[in-house]
């Protein structure tokens, strides 16, 4: 999705600073990127999210290149089914550690040095798991959870001085994370998740649902009983 | 493990795919490769249930491109769609454009397509500069015609079975707008049309006819010839033609919908309509390369029994062939929705590559058993006696034995592969059927 999304920026000019933590194959992804931006170069940087020390330099780093940048959006994150997560507390723990607090950690970089300019933009991938506790996915939307709360207070807090914050509850979209398993009904494409997350990050929506039909299954997820819950397989 | 199936919806196996964005690693343990699965029959399939096979299409990233000499390099998942999104507004164009743009770099390389041009512009195959290929043994390396040039012409038209095809370097091609000027004009009998399709390759750079497939005696094989070629700058509009809306068959529908009423109600209203246009007019590129992708999953249309399509070519020298062919196909029940006639240009240097010099036939075919593999071995029978043969990307049906009569290039081609593959890794559904590899 991240791959679409910056595609889809490059595509329409938008100038970019591409974060990665395989050096070789983000120099491929930075080629591509600018093959659909048309003309001009797109500079990049380390930065891993297991690795905190890497978040500093990689926003200085971009915020030289691009001269101060009004837009900063994570679309990393780390995927495991919960029968994964549940025997392997290792890969459990990097999950976690991932997806929230080094999430989180990233994005209170970013946001310093957004509000120093007088504010931007902050879009973050969060996920429908993190609307409601389901069976399937109990570990990995605990840590979504939590970045989905983090997001909305950003916007609480920080909205009057002019930091716009986006969260993108994806549901289930076809993309490497999610390759091998079956995909449900209303699977989406990472192209038209783009489409939806782009017209967000420029109206400063907080919450966007990608596709947009799960606002609805997750609007009557999120009310059904505890009991019914516990009986159901999703 | 999910169930997969080519475009024809049958056969269907059990596989393990495994798709991604690192084709390095999703090709690691598979044997074979399976791009968006626009082959019709077997050719995408794993010879045996639950075999690994590496699903490409999200491999899809865009390496350089030089625009200057249009050379490009991609990752073989790419689409032939989005190739068209991202180059056509900027004056450029695959050389070759097959009937749908939902196949991927690799795909086209295997199947080594062809299109509307092929009497001008040859098969994908010969733009094509260099492959990066994994070879059965796992190791990967760059094939073109310095190094490993055999190997290249055994992969292009190989369907799958020579490697996996992991990048493809190739020459697009200027164009002078992102617009088709089209004339169309209606033919009365399968013999005109192919007297007329011929003439027109003297002077358009895309031809093509669609035929009535139902319609027998005097008029048998009338039609509408298309031609068209890129609108020059001064004929084109300013704007870009715009993103046409697609409509989407919702479900499978019964399998007797697509029978003779309906598609004997859809040739007749095509025949009248769409022709004759003189002189011409413009039309958006994707309408006249690509008329059935605006309605996705038309595949549904056929019913839970699926359906294949047959395309032969006919080498010249027997001139009443395709009149025999058409004769067995209007007579056989196997009311073809759309039949499509195309006049082919010399051969590539694919050592299995479908085109050859003469007329093809594609026919869709809906399945009804043992009545369509009659009708296949009948038709086969036509091309084998007339020294044609059949594209593999679109068969389903054909006897093993039938296709060994009609190619004799397949030795020389098993030689190249087997020397590559000496324990027969790679393997499709296709390969077990038809090439005698062992499932």
């Amino acid at each position: 999705m991240g791959r679409a999304l910056a595609r889809k920026m490059a595509a329409r000019g938008d100038q970019l600073f591409v974060l990665g933590r395989n050096m070789d194959d983000l120099a491929r992804s930075i080629r591509d990127l600018e093959t659909h931006a048309g003309s001009g170069e797109i500079s990049h940087a380390y930065c891993d999210l297991t690795d905190t020390s890497s978040f500093v330099p990689a926003l200085d780093r971009a915020n030289e290149v691009l001269g101060g940048f009004d837009t900063v959006i994570l679309t990393a994150g780390l995927f495991a089914t919960q029968e994964q997560l549940e025997t392997d507390p290792e890969l459990c723990r990097r999950m976690l550690i991932v997806n929230h607090a080094h999430s989180v950690v990233f994005l209170e970089e970013a946001r310093r040095r957004l509000l120093e300019r007088g504010g931007g933009t902050i879009c973050a991938f969060s996920s429908v798991a993190g609307d409601r506790a389901r069976k399937p996915v109990v570990l990995y939307g605990s840590a979504k959870a939590g970045l989905s709360y983090y997001l909305e207070g950003l916007d609480h807090r920080f909205r009057a001085r002019g930091l716009r914050v986006v969260c993108v509850k994806p549901g289930f979209v076809r993309t490497g994370m999610t390759a091998g398993l079956k995909a449900p009904p209303f699977a989406g494409e990472p192209d038209a998740v783009a489409t939806v997350v782009l017209r967000a990050i420029d109206s400063g929506r907080p919450v966007v649902y990608a596709p947009p039909v799960w606002r609805w299954i997750m609007a009557v997820i999120r009310r059904l009983p505890r009991a019914a819950m516990r009986k159901l397989g999703f | 493990m999910q169930p997969i199936s080519g475009w024809g919806r049958y056969p269907v196996v059990l596989a393990d795919e495994r798709i991604g964005e690192d084709l390095e690693k999703v090709t690691r343990d598979a044997v074979l490769s399976r791009g968006l699965g626009r082959s019709y029959g077997d050719a995408s399939l794993p010879a045996t249930e639950g075999a690994v096979v590496a699903g490409t299409w999200m491999a899809d990233r865009i390496l350089s491109f030089d625009s200057q000499t249009g050379v490009l390099r991609a990752e073989a998942g790419l689409s032939l769609e989005r190739l068209n999104a991202l180059f056509l507004h900027r004056g450029w164009s695959s050389p070759v454009l097959p009937g749908t743009q939902f196949v991927t770099l690799g795909g086209m390389v295997a199947a080594d397509v062809h299109g509307k041009n092929h009497h001008v512009a040859g098969s994908f195959g010969q733009h094509v500069q260099s492959l990066r290929i994994r070879v059965a043994d796992g190791r990967i390396l760059e094939v073109n015609e310095r190094h490993e040039p055999e190997l290249l012409r055994a992969t292009i038209g190989g369907m799958g079975l020579t490697g996996h095809i992991l990048e493809v370097e190739m020459r697009l091609e200027r164009v002078a707008s992102p617009w088709i000027w089209q004339q169309t004009e209606r033919v009365a009998n399968i013999d005109e049309l192919i007297t007329r399709l011929r003439r027109a390759s003297d002077e358009w750079p895309y031809t093509v006819a669609w035929i009535d497939g139902l319609t027998r005696g005097r008029n048998m094989g009338r039609g509408v010839l298309i031609k068209g070629r890129w609108a020059r700058p001064d004929e084109a509009p300013a704007g870009l033609p715009h993103k046409g809306r697609t409509l989407a068959v919702p479900f499978e529908l019964p399998s007797w919908f697509l029978g003779r009423p309906v598609i004997r109600t859809f040739n007749a209203a095509y025949y009248r309509f769409l022709g004759p246009r003189e002189p011409g007019g413009l039309v958006d590129p994707q309408k006249f390369f690509y008329p059935l992708d605006s309605i996705r999953h038309w595949n549904l249309l056929y019913g839970r029994r699926g359906f294949s399509q047959y395309q032969c070519v006919l080498p010249p020298g027997d001139d009443s062939a395709p009149r025999r062919l058409l004769d067995k196909l209007t007579r056989g029940n196997g009311a073809s929705f759309l039949s499509v006639v195309k006049d082919l240009g010399r051969a590539g240097r694919g050592m299995l590559s479908f085109p050859m010099p003469g007329i093809t036939f594609s026919l869709d075919l809906p399945l009804r058993g043992a009545k369509t593999q009659k009708l296949v071995d009948d038709l086969n029978r036509i091309v084998i006696d007339c020294g044609g043969r059949i594209y593999l990307a679109k068969d389903t049906l054909t006897r093993p034995e039938d296709y060994r009569a009609m190619e004799p290039r397949l030795d020389a081609w098993n030689e190249i592969r087997r020397r590559w593959d000496p324990s027969g890794r790679m393997m499709t559904a296709l390969s077990s059927r038809l090439l005698g590899d062992d499932a």
